[in-house]
């Protein structure tokens, strides 16, 4: 009985003697965090893809608290709603950013992009681009062993069985931009999404001379610039034998996607043009062929 | 007992075919295409322009930093264009395109055949005269010479190793040159000895090339310094960690150069390279190229200008075998395979293999039987399956911790596996993104 006692009390003791020290040790450093922090936390997805630059969602969630502006800040995943939300808890305004995607700049198929040597190394585009310019003589274009589908967290690419070129599912993608640090040719970029989801892009960045990139692929920007005279707003530029459209001056008038001889200009989710009588008879002829 | 690193190694099958076929010169083709980035480090300023007269030893690309090498023109005739042209790299890189005319040289070069052994030059003048031939490594990894013969400072050179090994299997290249340029090369030897300021020279050859090992005791008598060390023939003794720890016991320390212990590693072509530089002023121009394959009509050993395609060296070989299922520049281990023949030849290239389809395609991997033997070969004692895992799982920080830099990428690790894991492909991706991790973090 008296053992059991001593033992009790022994045990008691200690237990309390811990508990002050865990107590005092636990005020003297205890480390005041911002409640707000925990609060955007839970706003945000969640996801910690570290799209918006930071380390995971609460890197994002500290650094919008303690910024003094919310310029620059973007959660990619949430979109607008999630920055409006934490804008209005943190009494700040959150600046309208155009929603962007991802998008592939390789049009080449196999159709149009004859094989021309076998790779069989390890399935991985950053190995086979370290090699050689891969299995077409387009040394710029998709080498379609998926990089990019690997690196999606939101399921949101994926090989085109068909083409094998990678495709971008337009509900989930998040413009994270894992994929674009991933391909190691730098074909994907993160492109406004436009106005129903409606933009046009150059879907192409072979930066070879135009009778090279011809021979390699049907369908190469062979850089001849007949978009950039056609385009009334200045948003067509040629660097290093390629067009580039800048997302921001486009004005989606579509007048680029016809003119283009070897039909690397993409234009997506427009409606179907309208037959125009009065275009031009050389136009015509250049649709149909 | 023959010497031999302590460490790993494999035996590959040596298949040299075309061992003993003396050395033939090749016929200068209509126009040559000489790349600018022939070396490790910055490529070469191009100096012409389109239209100009060039004759064979004529400076066209000067080089562009300190690691870096000078190119000049391996034929006479006028500059076609600069122009990107697809090299080794697999990619189009900036090339010089010359249209050949007759084959006049530069005035300064000696082409007699005769055998000059005085060199009084200082050892400063005897690495201007290197550096200004353009001389890299002819081993295969192309880093400059010049760049090796002057130690940074606080450290001295104590002996020079002459890497006559080839323990690359098929290649025959350095063993023709030392059975045909003994002389010149132990010249050669004595002038590099000179430029470090060290009184001792090792040759190491492996004992499959025991002509060689003969001929070269039997003349290194008479040049004082220099000894002859046969060795065991096993892959990678041609790596220069490997050779320093074969002829001399040191170990490189993870990380460091072979001058931190006191050695400098040359090739022999690079001996014989020098040797043509200092006392005859004749740039790098040619080198020896080995082309073979078990199916070769005629496998052999030329001698050929830089620039030169693959295509001209495989017809004059017999033609491509139409059973060819890869081509490979260099060696099997270490070489690279090639997508086409319009390539030119660079300083690098010791030998065109070209492959049988039956023996050319990989095998599919499987899955990893956890069975040790890449960690038992692995020259470098590294754990190339945790290292191959790390880097498909992209965990950077333990592949760094798992030195993985220290890679020599020799490939003895996907040689030996069971189960056909692409073990190398990896490490040399995760190589690669450490050593930007690495670079990103001193600056």
């Amino acid at each position: 009985m008296n053992a059991i006692l001593i033992a009790v009390a022994l045990l008691g003791t200690i237990g309390a003697a811990s508990a002050a020290i865990l107590y005092l040790v636990g005020q003297k450093f205890k480390v005041i965090e911002d409640p707000l922090i925990e609060q955007v936390e839970d706003i945000l997805p969640g996801a910690n893809c570290g799209g918006c630059g930071f380390p995971g969602c609460r890197g994002f969630a500290s650094a919008v608290v303690r910024a003094e502006t919310m310029d620059g800040l973007f959660c990619p995943v949430g979109g607008q709603e999630t920055m409006d939300k934490i804008a209005s808890l943190l009494g700040k305004t959150s600046p309208t950013t155009s929603k962007k995607i991802a998008v592939v700049r390789c049009n080449g198929t196999c159709e149009y992009r004859p094989q021309t040597s076998i790779y069989d190394g390890a399935p991985s585009c950053a190995i086979e681009a370290a090699l050689y310019g891969g299995e077409t003589d387009c040394f710029f274009g998709c080498l379609g062993l998926g990089d990019c589908v690997e690196a999606c967290l939101f399921d949101a690419i994926h090989i085109n069985p068909q083409t094998l070129l990678p495709e971008v599912n337009e509900d989930k993608c998040t413009a994270c931009g894992a994929c674009v640090k991933a391909c190691p040719k730098d074909i994907i970029e993160l492109r406004k999404q436009g106005p129903k989801s409606r933009r046009i892009f150059v879907s192409c960045v072979n930066e070879d001379k135009g009778a090279i990139a011809r021979k390699a692929c049907e369908v190469a920007c062979i850089g001849c610039s007949k978009c950039v005279q056609v385009c009334a707003f200045d948003a067509i530029t040629i660097k290093n034998n390629v067009a580039y459209i800048d997302d921001d001056k486009c004005r989606l008038c579509r007048k680029c996607v016809p003119v283009c001889p070897t039909n690397s200009i993409w234009e997506l989710n427009f409606p179907p043009r309208k037959e125009k009588t009065s275009a031009s008879p050389k136009e015509e002829i250049k649709k149909t062929v | 007992m023959l010497k031999t690193f302590r460490i790993g190694g494999i035996h590959p099958e040596a298949n040299k075919l075309s061992a003993g076929k003396t050395i033939q010169s090749i016929e200068i083709p209509a126009e040559v295409s000489i790349p600018l980035a022939q070396h490790i480090g910055a490529p070469s300023q191009p100096v012409v322009k389109r239209g100009d007269k060039v004759k064979v030893g004529t400076l066209i690309g000067k080089s562009a930093g300190f690691v870096s090498a000078n190119i000049h023109s391996s034929v006479s005739g006028t500059v076609k264009k600069i122009d990107k042209v697809v090299d080794i790299s697999g990619y189009r890189r900036n090339a010089v395109i010359i249209g050949v005319e007759g084959d006049e040289w530069e005035d300064s070069i000696d082409r007699s055949e005769t055998l000059i052994k005085e060199c009084n030059l200082s050892q400063k003048e005897i690495i201007d005269k290197i550096a200004s031939a353009g001389i890299v490594g002819m081993g295969g990894a192309m880093f400059p010479t010049h760049v090796k013969l002057m130690p940074p400072p606080g450290m001295k050179a104590e002996v020079l190793i002459i890497n006559a090994v080839e323990c690359e299997p098929y290649l025959t290249s350095d063993h023709q040159l030392m059975m045909e340029k003994t002389e010149e090369i132990l010249v050669g030897t004595t002038i590099l000895m000179k430029a470090l300021n060290v009184s001792k020279a090792i040759i190491g050859i492996e004992n499959n090339k025991k002509d060689a090992i003969d001929k070269f005791t039997q003349y290194a008598t008479s040049y004082a310094g220099i000894s002859i060390q046969p060795l065991k023939e096993r892959y990678p003794q041609g790596g220069e960690k490997q050779l320093i720890d074969a002829l001399i016991r040191r170990q490189v320390p993870s990380g460091e150069l072979p001058i931190s212990v006191g050695a400098v590693v040359q090739n022999v072509g690079t001996t014989f390279a020098v040797y043509e530089a200092v006392q005859k002023n004749k740039p790098l121009i040619e080198r020896i190229v080995t082309i073979t394959g078990k199916e070769v009509k005629n496998p052999c050993n030329v001698r050929s200008r830089i620039g030169i395609s693959f295509q001209t060296l495989i017809d004059f070989a017999g033609g491509l075998p139409p059973t060819t299922g890869k081509i490979i520049s260099g060696g099997p281990m270490m070489g690279k395979a090639v997508a086409r023949t319009d390539i030119p030849v660079v300083k690098g290239i010791s030998g065109i293999l070209l492959i049988p389809l039956s023996e050319a395609r990989r095998k599919a991997p499987r899955d990893c039987i956890r069975c040790a033997k890449c960690i038992h070969v692995c020259p470098m004692g590294l754990n190339p399956t945790l290292l191959m895992n790390l880097t498909e799982y992209t965990v950077w920080d333990r592949a760094e911790k798992n030195h993985i830099t220290d890679c020599i990428e020799c490939g003895s690790c996907r040689y030996t596996c069971p189960a056909n894991r692409p073990l190398l492909d990896y490490i040399r991706l995760g190589k690669g993104k450490v050593m930007d991790i690495i670079k990103a973090r001193k600056n």
